[in-house]
């Protein structure tokens, strides 16, 4: 989620140290692994947002802008990505996305998380979490489509 | 009035795109992606990426010595703790 193993490793530790802190506030209310997992990602959205990283206002995820507009052209259909979308590349450009979109992307597309259960870790509306991981997809399939661009002029 | 699916525009239709996805519904079957091969691709690479994300779980292990280092971190905590 961060994409730096090292940060990685110290937000583990930092996960496990609110752990030992907080552990009495467990009420069973939840699955243990629930509320560790949206413990671990509250402590990766402090992280985030102590860096300033650009984690995308929720409210502004549902506002097309200029540049993402829905009345934007999305190109010809012969420049489609399917089966031919490489491992590595999607790794970089997932790794290039802002944070609000990276995390959202990463809880539901790769972690398999269900929309509510990103929106109850969040703290945001379903509807918000649809938006934020549609706008993460259209930003990827940009960059994948400039990859192979990329990699030619090397 | 409730508007026509199968004349709705591309702008009208990726409008709805989020919530048509994450509603499960078969977008294949969507009047618009009928007739249109922009959206049509644009779907098909959405899904595409949909697709491949599921294999990017990342296998990342700790180190070895993470978990000493947090036991000696809460132990830290707790003689701090217990001497404040």
């Amino acid at each position: 989620m961060v994409g730096n193993v090292a940060e990685a490793e110290d937000l583990t530790q930092e996960a496990f140290l609110q752990l030992h802190r907080k552990i009495d506030s467990f009420r069973g209310d939840s699955a243990f692994s629930t509320w560790l997992h949206r413990l671990a990602i509250n402590v990766v959205l402090m992280h985030l947002r102590k860096k300033g990283l650009s984690l995308i206002s929720l409210d502004e995820a549902m506002e097309p802008t200029l540049e993402e507009g829905s009345g934007r052209s999305f190109g010809a259909p012969d420049l489609t990505l399917a089966g031919s979308i490489d491992r590595l590349a999607l790794q970089r450009a997932v790794a290039n996305l802002p944070a609000g979109y990276r995390l959202i992307f990463i809880l539901h597309d790769i972690e398999g998380y269900e929309h509510n259960e990103i929106a109850s870790m969040l703290e945001c509306s379903i509807g918000n979490s649809k938006s934020q991981l549609h706008k993460a997809r259209l930003k990827l399939r940009d960059a994948l489509r400039t990859y192979p661009r990329q990699e030619e002029r090397r | 009035m409730t508007e026509d699916p199968s004349t709705i525009g591309c702008a009208a239709f990726q409008a709805q795109l989020p919530e048509l996805i994450g509603s499960g519904v078969d977008i294949g079957t969507h009047p618009h992606i009928q007739t249109c091969a922009v959206c049509r691709a644009l779907l098909a690479d959405l899904e595409a990426i949909a697709e491949a994300a599921r294999q990017l779980l990342p296998i990342v292990e700790p180190p070895d010595d993470l978990w000493k280092q947090i036991e000696s971190k809460i132990k830290d905590e707790e003689s701090s703790s217990k001497q404040g």
